[in-house]
């Protein structure tokens, strides 16, 4: 196989990942961005994991997905709740936690 | 017991007897006794607080009673001993024991400190008694018993330790009881600042002993009296003469020598008692003690011993001068002591030849100013505790047994042929004419001094026309203070005995050498007499200025400068205060302004940076989720990059 392939996917999916929760304001696309980033880094990880035949990538991978799936449980809850009282879920707008 | 090689007399200064001193046995096993027991009274009496009220005072006196006992079965064992025999040393316990330098707690029982112990305690317990009458009013009489027995131990520490470590320990005990007992009626806010001033003043002094037994440990690895004595002919003379002034220094101090004389006129803020026990007979007189125990360092440093004669002068005359102006009794007296002191001081400063007359001047002096303070305080008792001349008169008749035991105590000050102070002062200003006419005439002229200042005190108080306040009954005192006055008035009489055959310098002679021969001018007799005849001049000035015609009942304030400089102490405390005191308080508020600009200046400077700048890179926190996350994608890039960089080069 060609890692060359995959690797240069998974660059350009974290890419995308990143720039949209750079840019993006609604807090669900940069929550669906998030998600895009770290199953990037999931697809690196098996590819390398393949490459070098060891199973600890592909191991890491799975931690990743069990997080990832955590995360997005507390992650909606916090915009949900944010959402509720604010009517809006514009990362922008809860801005008040600062100096 | 390790054999102690004790030249107490260096060989060239005139042979003498190298005594070395045996260890304490048989009788002399109790020589710790004298110690034990008023410190024993002194810790049931602070322990028990008000509970000793009732019956403190007699314990304190009977504790420094049985001392004394104890003192006088020493001293007349020691007197049984062969010459060679009468230095007794009895080792306690080590006090430190720091590499090659040891501190051993062990007292030295030797002709010098036989003498002063039985002065201590025996002066110190007709003192005892008589407070117990003087202060039997006082609420808080236990606490004062307390001190005074604190007070024996701490002298007795100082003139039995046999290592100038343990002097030192004694030295400060003595200060700590003087400034406990000056401030004894501490409501009163001039006992208050007196007692400070003592304790301030005495400080000064004491920086002269500290240093003086860090030279001796610098240079000779030790600072007991045995190896100081020993390595004295080969220090340098400049280590010589430093060890000599330092200890003048603290002499000084002590004594109320010029130029730290200031405190004790002051110190007669105190109850009575504490004048006549700490202030007059022994406290003030630890200096001269030092001196002379020290009289191997200062025969090895002639800069040293002037220094000490020139002090002496210098004091004997001021102290004289004062005492002509005072109106408060006690005052009087105290310059009196000062004077007297520096009379002690000269002789010692003379030498071999002057410092068995030290210590019998210092003995003799012991008992007729304990005598006559006691005395002014029998008068103040009677006054409602009056203290100013100008308010007594004709206190003969009222109160004969002050008046007779007082008398006993001035004709012996003065030099009246037979009486004590005669045979002391007489020898005094005989050696003083030997070391060189300045010196002799100075002590004449002090004598006649003395003279006139006591014979003003005595027509003051005793004779001339009665100037009392209305609401003053004079009455006599009651026996408890009679029968001290009595017993110190005899002392003040007959004292004189002590040189009978020379005694008292053959007694010492094992500590300081022998006597050496001095030559006079004149046969002694006719010096003598000069003596009298200029003492008997200083009687009849003050007779035809006090003793006719009316006194004024309050201070004249047209008086001479002379008049004025002498009632202001002759301005030591203005000099003190133009010249240590306003300068040092120009040097303080300087370090306070250094410390509050520059100091603190750059703390807080630093202070403000810091936080000026974490106000600005507070800033970076905006709340923006999104500006973060670029943060953290910057980080990120930033590190992989840097781990490239790292990994390719």
């Amino acid at each position: 196989m060609n890692p060359g392939a995959y690797i240069t996917l998974s660059a350009l999916l974290f890419s995308i990942g990143a720039v949209g929760v750079l840019v993006r304001r609604n807090a669900i696309v940069v929550f669906m961005s998030v998600e895009l980033m770290l199953n990037a880094c999931n697809l690196a990880l098996v590819t390398f994991a393949k490459q070098t035949g060891d199973l600890s990538g592909q191991v890491a991978a799975f931690f990743v997905m069990v997080v990832a799936a955590a995360e997005v449980v507390v992650g909606l809850a916090i915009i949900m709740s944010i959402f509720r009282t604010r009517r809006s879920a514009s990362v922008d707008d809860a801005s008040l936690l600062k100096y | 017991m390790t054999p102690l090689i004790s030249p107490w007399l260096p060989a060239e200064a005139g042979g003498g007897v190298p005594v070395l001193p045996v260890e304490a046995a048989g009788t002399f096993w109790w020589l710790w006794l004298i110690i034990a027991l008023p410190a024993l009274g002194a810790t049931l009496l602070l322990l028990g607080g008000r509970l000793t009220n009732p019956w403190g005072h007699l314990l304190g006196t009977a504790m420094s009673a049985g001392s004394f006992g104890v003192a006088l079965v020493m001293f007349v064992a020691l007197l049984g001993r062969s010459e060679e025999e009468r230095q007794v040393r009895q080792q306690l316990w080590t006090w430190l024991d720091v590499g090659d330098y040891t501190v051993d707690m062990s007292l030295l029982f030797d002709p010098l400190s036989a003498v002063f112990v039985l002065l201590i305690t025996g002066v110190g317990t007709l003192i005892h008694i008589y407070s117990i009458g003087y202060m039997a009013h006082d609420e808080r009489r236990g606490r004062f018993f307390a001190y005074l027995n604190l007070f024996v131990v701490a002298m007795l520490v100082l003139v039995l330790a046999d290592d100038y470590l343990a002097v030192f320990l004694g030295w400060e005990g003595v200060g700590l009881a003087s400034y406990l007992l000056i401030g004894f009626w501490a409501h009163k806010q001039s006992a208050a600042v007196a007692a400070k001033k003592a304790f301030v003043v005495n400080r000064v002094g004491d920086v002269g002993m500290s240093l003086a037994v860090m030279t001796m440990v610098a240079t000779f690895s030790t600072s007991s009296f045995v190896g100081v004595s020993a390595g004295m002919p080969e220090a340098s003379s400049g280590t010589s003469t430093a060890l000599g002034l330092l200890l003048l220094l603290a002499a000084c101090g002590k004594s109320a020598q010029v130029p730290l004389q200031s405190w004790l006129l002051d110190a007669m803020e105190g109850p009575t008692p504490v004048s006549a026990l700490i202030h007059a007979a022994t406290m003030v007189t630890a200096g001269v003690y030092l001196i002379v125990r020290s009289n191997y360092v200062y025969a090895e440093t002639p800069v040293a011993q002037v220094a000490v004669m020139a002090v002496g002068l210098v004091t004997l005359l001021f102290g004289a001068v004062i005492g002509c102006a005072k109106d408060d009794i006690k005052k009087a007296l105290a310059g009196s002591t000062m004077s007297q002191i520096g009379y002690m001081t000269l002789a010692a400063g003379i030498g071999p030849a002057g410092y068995a007359f030290a210590i019998f001047h210092l003995l003799t002096h012991g008992f007729f100013k304990a005598n006559m303070f006691l005395g002014a305080g029998s008068v103040m008792h009677a006054m409602d505790d009056d203290v100013d001349m100008r308010h007594y008169g004709a206190l003969s008749r009222a109160m004969p047994i002050t008046f007779l035991t007082f008398a006993a105590g001035y004709l012996a000050i003065i030099g009246f042929p037979g009486f004590a102070g005669f045979w002391s002062k007489d020898k005094i200003i005989e050696a003083a004419f030997a070391e060189g006419w300045v010196f002799g005439v100075g002590a004449l002229l002090g004598a006649g001094v003395t003279a006139f200042y006591m014979t003003r005190v005595m027509l003051m108080t005793f004779i001339s026309k009665k100037r009392w306040r209305s609401g003053v009954h004079p009455h006599e005192s009651p026996s408890v203070m009679t029968v001290p006055l009595v017993v110190l008035g005899a002392l003040s009489a007959v004292g004189g005995v002590l040189l009978l055959g020379g005694w008292i310098t053959g007694w010492l002679e094992p500590v300081t050498g022998p006597e050496g021969e001095h030559e006079l001018f004149v046969s002694p007799f006719i010096l003598t007499s000069l003596v009298t005849l200029v003492v008997l001049a200083g009687v009849v000035v003050a007779w035809l200025v006090f003793g006719r015609g009316e006194l004024a009942g309050t201070a004249p304030q047209r008086v001479s400068w002379v008049t004025r400089a002498a009632r202001n102490d002759l301005y030591g405390d203005a000099f003190n205060e133009a010249v240590f005191m306003r300068p040092g308080q120009h040097l303080v508020r300087g370090l306070v302004y250094l410390d509050d600009t520059i100091i603190d200046g750059v703390v807080n400077g630093v202070a403000a940076l810091v936080g000026g700048s974490s106000g600005q890179v507070r800033r970076a926190q905006t709340g923006f989720v999104r500006s973060y996350a670029l943060t953290m994608l910057g980080g990120a890039l930033v590190a992989v990059l840097a781990t490239l960089a790292v990994t390719l080069a």
